[in-house]
Protein backbone atom coordinates (compact mmCIF):
# COMPACT_ATOMS: atom_id res chain seq x y z
CA UNK A 1 0.00 0.00 0.00
CA UNK A 2 1.31 3.73 -0.50
CA UNK A 3 2.57 5.56 2.48
CA UNK A 4 0.97 8.74 3.29
CA UNK A 5 3.75 11.01 1.63
CA UNK A 6 3.67 8.86 -1.33
CA UNK A 7 -0.59 10.02 -1.66
CA UNK A 8 0.17 13.38 -0.88
CA UNK A 9 2.77 13.32 -3.66
CA UNK A 10 0.53 11.90 -6.21
CA UNK A 11 -2.25 14.42 -4.77
CA UNK A 12 -0.04 16.94 -5.53
CA UNK A 13 0.63 15.79 -9.69
CA UNK A 14 -2.82 15.29 -10.14
CA UNK A 15 -3.57 18.74 -8.78
CA UNK A 16 -1.15 20.65 -10.71
CA UNK A 17 -1.92 18.59 -12.98
CA UNK A 18 -4.92 19.66 -13.17
CA UNK A 19 -4.70 23.05 -12.72
CA UNK A 20 -2.17 23.00 -15.88
CA UNK A 21 -5.09 22.13 -18.05
CA UNK A 22 -7.09 24.28 -16.96
CA UNK A 23 -5.10 27.37 -17.51
CA UNK A 24 -4.16 25.85 -20.68
CA UNK A 25 -7.86 25.37 -21.49
CA UNK A 26 -7.03 21.63 -22.63
CA UNK A 27 -10.26 19.47 -23.16
CA UNK A 28 -8.49 16.24 -23.85
CA UNK A 29 -5.02 15.12 -23.25
CA UNK A 30 -3.95 11.67 -23.79
CA UNK A 31 -0.26 9.58 -23.48
CA UNK A 32 -0.73 6.12 -25.52
CA UNK A 33 -0.87 4.26 -28.57
CA UNK A 34 -2.99 5.39 -30.82
CA UNK A 35 -5.06 2.61 -32.41
CA UNK A 36 -7.65 2.81 -35.03
CA UNK A 37 -10.60 3.30 -32.04
CA UNK A 38 -8.64 5.84 -30.19
CA UNK A 39 -8.98 7.65 -33.53
CA UNK A 40 -12.70 7.18 -33.67
CA UNK A 41 -13.20 7.78 -29.76
CA UNK A 42 -11.77 11.15 -29.56
CA UNK A 43 -12.85 12.42 -32.89
CA UNK A 44 -16.44 11.11 -32.13
CA UNK A 45 -15.96 13.04 -28.38
CA UNK A 46 -14.93 16.36 -29.80
CA UNK A 47 -17.58 16.42 -32.71
CA UNK A 48 -20.29 16.28 -29.85
CA UNK A 49 -18.47 18.86 -27.64
CA UNK A 50 -18.20 20.64 -30.62
CA UNK A 51 -22.03 20.63 -31.86
CA UNK A 52 -22.99 21.23 -27.94
CA UNK A 53 -20.70 24.99 -28.55
CA UNK A 54 -22.57 25.55 -31.59
CA UNK A 55 -19.52 26.17 -33.35
CA UNK A 56 -19.74 26.36 -37.55
CA UNK A 57 -19.97 23.28 -38.83
CA UNK A 58 -16.99 24.59 -41.81
CA UNK A 59 -14.82 24.74 -37.85
CA UNK A 60 -16.18 21.42 -36.78
CA UNK A 61 -15.20 19.78 -40.00
CA UNK A 62 -11.86 21.34 -39.85
CA UNK A 63 -11.18 20.02 -36.38
CA UNK A 64 -12.44 16.87 -37.25
CA UNK A 65 -10.31 16.23 -40.31
CA UNK A 66 -7.12 17.62 -38.29
CA UNK A 67 -7.23 15.61 -35.39
CA UNK A 68 -7.95 12.56 -37.81
CA UNK A 69 -4.65 13.14 -39.88
CA UNK A 70 -2.84 14.07 -36.76
CA UNK A 71 -3.93 10.88 -34.83
CA UNK A 72 -3.42 8.50 -38.17
CA UNK A 73 -0.05 10.12 -38.32
CA UNK A 74 0.80 8.64 -35.04
CA UNK A 75 -0.51 5.78 -35.29
CA UNK A 76 0.85 5.05 -38.52
CA UNK A 77 4.48 6.58 -37.79
CA UNK A 78 5.35 7.16 -34.76
CA UNK A 79 8.39 4.90 -33.45
CA UNK A 80 7.12 3.01 -30.28
CA UNK A 81 9.18 2.50 -27.09
CA UNK A 82 12.43 -0.26 -27.45
CA UNK A 83 10.78 -3.04 -25.43
CA UNK A 84 7.36 -2.06 -27.14
CA UNK A 85 5.81 -4.70 -29.56
CA UNK A 86 2.67 -2.79 -30.06
CA UNK A 87 1.65 -2.58 -33.99
CA UNK A 88 0.12 1.08 -33.75
CA UNK A 89 2.34 3.89 -32.95
CA UNK A 90 2.18 5.77 -29.65
CA UNK A 91 2.20 9.45 -28.88
CA UNK A 92 0.43 12.10 -26.78
CA UNK A 93 -2.63 13.71 -28.32
CA UNK A 94 -4.08 17.16 -27.03
CA UNK A 95 -6.69 19.33 -27.91
CA UNK A 96 -7.14 23.22 -26.44
CA UNK A 97 -10.13 25.00 -27.08
CA UNK A 98 -9.42 29.38 -26.64
CA UNK A 99 -11.87 31.80 -27.73
CA UNK A 100 -10.64 32.47 -31.19
CA UNK A 101 -9.11 28.73 -32.63
CA UNK A 102 -8.67 24.97 -31.15
CA UNK A 103 -5.00 23.74 -31.13
CA UNK A 104 -4.61 20.28 -31.84
CA UNK A 105 -1.45 18.78 -30.61
CA UNK A 106 0.62 15.76 -30.91
CA UNK A 107 4.11 14.48 -29.78
CA UNK A 108 5.72 11.50 -30.75
CA UNK A 109 8.97 9.51 -30.98
CA UNK A 110 11.01 9.76 -34.30
CA UNK A 111 14.33 8.32 -35.39
CA UNK A 112 17.08 11.36 -35.31
CA UNK A 113 17.83 9.96 -38.92
CA UNK A 114 14.57 10.85 -39.79
CA UNK A 115 14.57 14.28 -38.35
CA UNK A 116 15.75 16.35 -41.30
CA UNK A 117 13.95 14.54 -43.88
CA UNK A 118 10.97 15.55 -41.96
CA UNK A 119 11.60 19.35 -41.00
CA UNK A 120 12.63 19.36 -44.52
CA UNK A 121 9.04 18.52 -45.92
CA UNK A 122 7.18 21.21 -42.76
CA UNK A 123 9.33 23.66 -43.78
CA UNK A 124 8.72 23.68 -47.44
CA UNK A 125 5.14 23.32 -47.03
CA UNK A 126 4.90 26.59 -44.51
CA UNK A 127 7.04 28.26 -47.30
CA UNK A 128 3.88 28.08 -49.82
CA UNK A 129 0.80 29.36 -49.81
CA UNK A 130 -2.63 28.19 -50.70
CA UNK A 131 -2.08 27.88 -54.62
CA UNK A 132 0.95 26.25 -53.76
CA UNK A 133 -0.15 24.07 -51.55
CA UNK A 134 -3.30 22.79 -53.85
CA UNK A 135 -0.50 22.21 -56.54
CA UNK A 136 1.52 20.39 -54.21
CA UNK A 137 -1.29 18.08 -53.03
CA UNK A 138 -2.43 17.42 -56.71
CA UNK A 139 1.15 16.53 -57.42
CA UNK A 140 1.47 14.22 -54.39
CA UNK A 141 -1.99 12.34 -55.07
CA UNK A 142 -0.93 11.42 -58.42
CA UNK A 143 2.84 10.54 -58.19
CA UNK A 144 2.93 9.37 -54.56
CA UNK A 145 1.77 5.81 -53.39
CA UNK A 146 0.14 4.46 -50.41
CA UNK A 147 3.04 3.54 -48.14
CA UNK A 148 3.68 0.36 -46.35
CA UNK A 149 2.01 1.71 -43.09
CA UNK A 150 -0.82 3.18 -45.11
CA UNK A 151 -0.17 6.66 -45.05
CA UNK A 152 -0.65 8.50 -48.70
CA UNK A 153 2.41 11.50 -47.85
CA UNK A 154 -0.39 14.12 -47.94
CA UNK A 155 -1.90 14.51 -43.97
CA UNK A 156 0.12 17.71 -43.51
CA UNK A 157 -0.15 19.71 -46.30
CA UNK A 158 -3.54 19.11 -45.90
CA UNK A 159 -3.56 20.75 -42.68
CA UNK A 160 -1.79 23.57 -44.11
CA UNK A 161 -3.97 24.68 -47.00
CA UNK A 162 -7.84 23.30 -44.84
CA UNK A 163 -6.82 25.52 -41.90
CA UNK A 164 -4.97 28.17 -43.74
CA UNK A 165 -2.47 28.51 -40.90
CA UNK A 166 1.66 27.68 -40.83
CA UNK A 167 2.14 24.11 -39.41
CA UNK A 168 4.27 24.61 -35.79
CA UNK A 169 6.54 21.81 -35.01
CA UNK A 170 9.79 21.55 -33.50
CA UNK A 171 12.32 18.34 -32.38
CA UNK A 172 13.59 18.01 -29.16
CA UNK A 173 16.52 15.45 -28.99
CA UNK A 174 16.08 12.43 -26.67
CA UNK A 175 19.38 10.67 -27.10
CA UNK A 176 21.55 9.42 -29.37
CA UNK A 177 18.90 7.24 -31.55
CA UNK A 178 15.63 9.19 -31.28
CA UNK A 179 13.59 13.01 -30.94
CA UNK A 180 10.55 14.02 -29.52
CA UNK A 181 8.45 15.98 -32.05
CA UNK A 182 5.78 18.00 -31.24
CA UNK A 183 3.61 19.48 -34.07
CA UNK A 184 0.62 22.03 -33.39
CA UNK A 185 -2.21 22.70 -36.01
CA UNK A 186 -4.39 25.69 -35.36
CA UNK A 187 -7.64 26.05 -36.39
CA UNK A 188 -9.32 29.34 -36.19
CA UNK A 189 -13.57 29.09 -34.60
CA UNK A 190 -14.07 32.24 -36.52
CA UNK A 191 -15.74 32.06 -39.48
CA UNK A 192 -14.46 33.21 -42.42
CA UNK B 1 -21.31 -9.70 -63.73
CA UNK B 2 -21.15 -9.81 -59.77
CA UNK B 3 -22.52 -6.95 -57.58
CA UNK B 4 -20.31 -5.06 -54.98
CA UNK B 5 -22.86 -3.89 -51.44
CA UNK B 6 -21.34 -2.68 -48.69
CA UNK B 7 -22.91 -1.27 -45.85
CA UNK B 8 -21.21 1.77 -44.34
CA UNK B 9 -20.12 2.47 -41.22
CA UNK B 10 -18.51 5.24 -39.13
CA UNK B 11 -15.30 5.03 -41.04
CA UNK B 12 -16.37 3.28 -44.10
CA UNK B 13 -18.46 4.38 -46.70
CA UNK B 14 -21.65 2.55 -48.53
CA UNK B 15 -20.77 1.08 -51.84
CA UNK B 16 -22.66 -0.17 -54.38
CA UNK B 17 -21.57 -1.04 -57.74
CA UNK B 18 -24.11 -3.02 -59.31
CA UNK B 19 -23.76 -2.88 -63.33
CA UNK B 20 -27.16 -4.45 -64.07
CA UNK B 21 -28.92 -2.09 -62.40
CA UNK B 22 -27.39 0.12 -63.23
CA UNK B 23 -25.59 1.88 -59.55
CA UNK B 24 -22.69 3.33 -59.24
CA UNK B 25 -22.59 4.81 -56.08
CA UNK B 26 -19.88 5.56 -53.43
CA UNK B 27 -21.36 7.70 -49.94
CA UNK B 28 -20.88 8.93 -46.24
CA UNK B 29 -17.60 8.66 -44.42
CA UNK B 30 -14.07 6.97 -45.43
CA UNK B 31 -11.54 6.97 -42.70
CA UNK B 32 -10.79 3.06 -42.84
CA UNK B 33 -8.63 2.00 -40.87
CA UNK B 34 -6.58 -0.01 -43.92
CA UNK B 35 -7.55 2.26 -46.65
CA UNK B 36 -6.02 -0.13 -49.62
CA UNK B 37 -7.38 -3.17 -48.04
CA UNK B 38 -11.01 -1.66 -48.19
CA UNK B 39 -10.88 -0.13 -51.39
CA UNK B 40 -8.60 -2.78 -53.44
CA UNK B 41 -11.85 -5.24 -54.10
CA UNK B 42 -13.50 -2.10 -55.57
CA UNK B 43 -11.00 -1.27 -57.87
CA UNK B 44 -10.52 -4.56 -59.20
CA UNK B 45 -14.60 -4.74 -59.91
CA UNK B 46 -14.27 -1.87 -61.92
CA UNK B 47 -11.14 -3.15 -63.54
CA UNK B 48 -13.27 -6.00 -64.86
CA UNK B 49 -16.22 -4.07 -65.53
CA UNK B 50 -14.12 -1.95 -67.84
CA UNK B 51 -13.81 -4.84 -70.17
CA UNK B 52 -17.52 -4.82 -70.70
CA UNK B 53 -18.95 -1.61 -69.41
CA UNK B 54 -22.30 0.23 -70.45
CA UNK B 55 -22.84 2.18 -73.32
CA UNK B 56 -23.22 5.00 -70.12
CA UNK B 57 -22.01 4.95 -66.76
CA UNK B 58 -23.28 7.38 -64.52
CA UNK B 59 -21.42 7.46 -61.63
CA UNK B 60 -22.18 9.02 -57.73
CA UNK B 61 -20.17 9.97 -55.50
CA UNK B 62 -21.73 11.57 -52.27
CA UNK B 63 -19.46 11.46 -49.31
CA UNK B 64 -19.54 13.15 -45.83
CA UNK B 65 -16.28 13.01 -44.70
CA UNK B 66 -12.84 11.51 -46.45
CA UNK B 67 -9.30 11.32 -45.06
CA UNK B 68 -6.51 12.11 -46.72
CA UNK B 69 -5.88 8.61 -47.54
CA UNK B 70 -8.81 7.62 -48.79
CA UNK B 71 -8.41 10.66 -51.39
CA UNK B 72 -5.85 9.11 -53.33
CA UNK B 73 -7.91 5.86 -53.45
CA UNK B 74 -10.60 7.96 -54.60
CA UNK B 75 -8.63 9.40 -57.37
CA UNK B 76 -7.70 5.82 -58.49
CA UNK B 77 -11.28 5.04 -58.57
CA UNK B 78 -11.39 7.99 -60.75
CA UNK B 79 -8.78 7.33 -62.94
CA UNK B 80 -10.46 3.47 -63.94
CA UNK B 81 -13.49 5.95 -64.87
CA UNK B 82 -11.03 7.88 -66.79
CA UNK B 83 -9.90 4.72 -68.65
CA UNK B 84 -13.47 3.55 -69.56
CA UNK B 85 -14.18 7.13 -70.91
CA UNK B 86 -11.34 7.08 -72.86
CA UNK B 87 -12.07 3.39 -74.26
CA UNK B 88 -14.88 5.57 -76.07
CA UNK B 89 -17.66 4.45 -73.27
CA UNK B 90 -19.62 7.14 -72.27
CA UNK B 91 -19.03 8.12 -68.38
CA UNK B 92 -20.05 10.97 -66.29
CA UNK B 93 -19.14 11.48 -62.82
CA UNK B 94 -21.70 12.98 -60.20
CA UNK B 95 -20.03 14.32 -57.52
CA UNK B 96 -22.24 15.48 -54.65
CA UNK B 97 -21.81 17.96 -51.86
CA UNK B 98 -23.24 19.19 -48.71
CA UNK B 99 -24.88 22.92 -50.04
CA UNK B 100 -22.82 24.14 -47.08
CA UNK B 101 -19.29 22.23 -47.47
CA UNK B 102 -17.45 23.93 -49.58
CA UNK B 103 -14.21 22.15 -48.82
CA UNK B 104 -16.35 18.91 -50.56
CA UNK B 105 -16.50 21.66 -53.35
CA UNK B 106 -13.40 22.42 -53.81
CA UNK B 107 -12.40 18.69 -53.15
CA UNK B 108 -14.91 17.83 -56.22
CA UNK B 109 -13.45 20.62 -58.00
CA UNK B 110 -9.98 19.63 -57.67
CA UNK B 111 -10.58 16.06 -58.82
CA UNK B 112 -12.24 17.41 -62.31
CA UNK B 113 -9.24 19.21 -63.07
CA UNK B 114 -6.91 15.89 -62.31
CA UNK B 115 -9.42 13.45 -63.81
CA UNK B 116 -10.25 14.06 -67.64
CA UNK B 117 -13.66 12.65 -67.45
CA UNK B 118 -17.19 14.54 -68.18
CA UNK B 119 -17.72 15.80 -64.12
CA UNK B 120 -20.82 17.49 -62.77
CA UNK B 121 -21.23 19.07 -59.14
CA UNK B 122 -24.27 18.37 -57.31
CA UNK B 123 -25.43 20.19 -54.17
CA UNK B 124 -27.63 18.57 -51.56
CA UNK B 125 -29.13 20.23 -48.60
CA UNK B 126 -29.01 18.47 -45.05
CA UNK B 127 -31.36 18.67 -43.07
Amino acid sequence: MASMKEHKESLDFVYDFYVKMKRNKINLAYEGEITHQITKAFTSLTETNMAREEDASSVQKKVFHVMVECLQNISKHSESTPNSSAKDGRGIFMVSKGDTEYNVTTGNIIKNENVDKLRGILENINKLDKDGLNKLYKQQMREGHISDRGGAGLGFIDIARKTGEKLLYSFLKIDSINSFFVLTSTISRIKE
Amino acid sequence: MSVINIKGSDDTPTVVLDKENNIFKISGRSLPEDVVAFYTPILDWLTEYASDPLDKTVFDFQLEYFNTASSKLLLDVLLKLEDINSDGHDVLVRWHYPDDDEDMLDAGAEYAEIVDVPFEQVPYTID
